[in-house]
């Protein structure tokens, strides 16, 4: 028990010291430059600035994870289809797959406002922008995890007369989970970025009010303090997700591969 | 023996891979049903080229390949009972090792009950049973090849393709499964054949040895194994083993010349 305290304390302890050194540095360093509210507002005004807007933040919050949620969600479905049509047909992996990667070059984030223009200045675009960002890491993942078999095991299913469906069901799907895992935990993050960046080319014109119009609202009303608190919010957003989706991802890897060793004589 | 007698049959194979490597030139074979036979050869004479011959895994490019009579891939479909021993245990890692096990009887269709019971069956008779819900993760090197040889005696096979599975285990345990995988043969009688570098392990294993010469695999020699089963670790120390060993030697060192 005092062991695991003692782990636990290793765990959080550290980095905890770290951001409270980064919090003095901060106000120290706006005293010592006398830097203005305007560039660098203190973190008592960041603070407060978010207590003011707490009701709008407590709306934005939830508005633009759902939309990220929503991307990302809509990103592992059409990520894992993408990836099983590419292992299951070679020609279409061979005359698609290159352009997946080309794409992966592009700045998708320039592509932004022809989404927001395309699917709307609402929750619809946001999403767009969102599955768009976040999902080529799950066709890479998926197509690799179906496709990079240890051969011996390709040739053990064909020397016991497996069927396509048997191979693609009880070796590929298995074999691409940690890919995917991986894969999920890269997608899950951009696609909260995805969310205010689609979020920041809407505008605030629309009924869809997520982190990234506050921030925008925000800096166009020069109110520093606001953006910051934006900025605050939106990287809890991001942290709470990735890691869900970091603990999922170790629960299911854990049940998959047998890591955790624990429940290997309980079923 | 004539050819429909005959397990397995081949006449005059040849096996040539994409970019023109000849791997196995005339080879000719036949193995009568029930034989253990190892094939030793140095490395690259094609050796494991045979195995995947006469699992259906590649197609010759001349000559003929019949097992059971049939071409190589037709006969795995049902004409005989087949299972292959890879040289790693190629287990997958996120199944129970009785799972794995189990994996055969799976992808044949079957009840659930009737293909665990015989998992554990073939566990037993590795001396595995207890780590049956163990991942293969949690097993040792000589463990999982163990796990390897029940997967493929849960089929009851009739013919058997071992593919170096113990070349990467240490002496003792390499040693210890030889006597395992011997007592397990006098028992069932399969026809195997056994791919080797190591001489004295394919001494102590066959009724018979087929010594191959370097790349292009041709065969050179065809040795009988007069010694007795059960075979024991005992043989390994008497006279005649170390003399056989010696003359499977000198006949492998004419062909890698």
């Amino acid at each position: 028990m005092s062991e695991a305290v003692r782990a636990a304390a290793r765990a959080v302890l550290p980095p905890a010291v770290f951001l409270i050194l980064i919090v003095v540095g901060w106000q120290l360093a706006i005293v010592v430059w006398q830097l203005p509210p305007y560039l660098v507002p203190s973190p008592q005004d960041v603070w407060a600035s978010a207590q003011e807007h707490a009701a709008d933040l407590g709306w934005a919050i939830p508005l633009t994870g759902a939309a990220a949620l929503t991307g990302f969600g809509l990103s592992l479905v059409c990520g894992t289809l993408l990836g099983l049509v590419f292992s299951q047909f070679k020609w279409v992996q061979r005359s698609i797959y290159p352009y997946a990667i080309f794409l992966q070059t592009v700045p998708i984030v320039a592509v932004a406002p022809l989404l927001i223009l395309w699917f709307g200045y609402g929750f619809q675009g946001v999403v767009a922008v969102s599955f768009i960002l976040s999902l080529f890491p799950i066709i890479t993942a998926a197509t690799s995890g179906l496709t990079q078999i240890d051969p011996n095991l390709v040739e053990l299913f064909a020397v016991h007369n497996a069927t396509r469906l048997q191979e693609l069901l009880k070796l590929r799907l298995p074999n691409a989970v940690p890919y995917l895992v991986t894969g999920a935990k890269i997608s899950c993050g951009l696609a909260v970025i995805g969310a205010i960046v689609g979020e920041i080319y809407a505008g605030f014109q629309g009924e869809h009010i997520g982190l990234g119009t506050l921030i925008t609202r925000a800096n166009a009303a020069l109110d520093t303090s606001y953006v910051f608190a934006g900025v605050l919010g939106s990287t809890l957003l991001s942290i709470a997700i990735f890691a869900t989706v970091s603990v999922l991802g170790t629960t299911i890897l854990a049940r998959w591969h047998g890591a955790a060793g624990r429940d290997s004589t309980t079923r | 023996m004539i050819a429909s007698q005959a397990l397995l049959s081949a006449q005059d194979v040849a096996l040539v891979y994409r970019g023109g490597v000849r791997a196995l030139e005339s080879v000719s074979l036949e193995l009568p049903p029930g034989q253990f036979v190892s094939l030793v050869g140095p490395s690259g004479c094609g050796k494991s080229s045979i195995l995947r011959l006469v699992a259906g895994l590649t197609a010759p490019t001349a000559g003929k390949l019949l097992v059971a009579g049939e071409p190589a891939r037709r006969a795995r479909r049902g004409a005989v009972r087949l299972a292959f021993v890879f040289q790693d245990p190629t287990l997958l890692p996120w199944r129970r090792v009785e799972d794995n096990v189990a994996l055969p009887l799976e992808l044949a269709g079957g009840s659930r009950s009737a293909r665990m019971q015989a998992a554990r069956s073939a566990l037993e008779l590795v001396g595995l049973a207890d780590f049956a819900r163990h991942f293969p993760s949690q097993l040792s090197g000589g463990m999982r090849m163990r796990a390897s040889l029940a997967r493929a005696l849960v089929v009851q096979p009739e013919l058997l393709l071992l593919d170096e599975p113990f070349a990467a285990l240490d002496d003792i345990t390499r040693q210890k499964l030889n006597t395992e995988l011997s007592r397990l043969w006098a028992q069932r009688r399969w026809t195997g054949v056994f791919v080797t570098h190591n001489i004295a392990e394919a001494v102590f294993l066959s009724q018979r040895i087929i010594v191959m010469s370097a790349r292009p695999g041709r065969i050179i020699a065809d040795v009988q194994v007069p010694f007795e089963f059960p075979r024991t670790m005992e043989l390994r120390s008497r006279p005649e083993f170390a003399r056989l060993c010696g003359e499977v030697m000198s006949l492998l060192e004419r062909g890698s010349r």
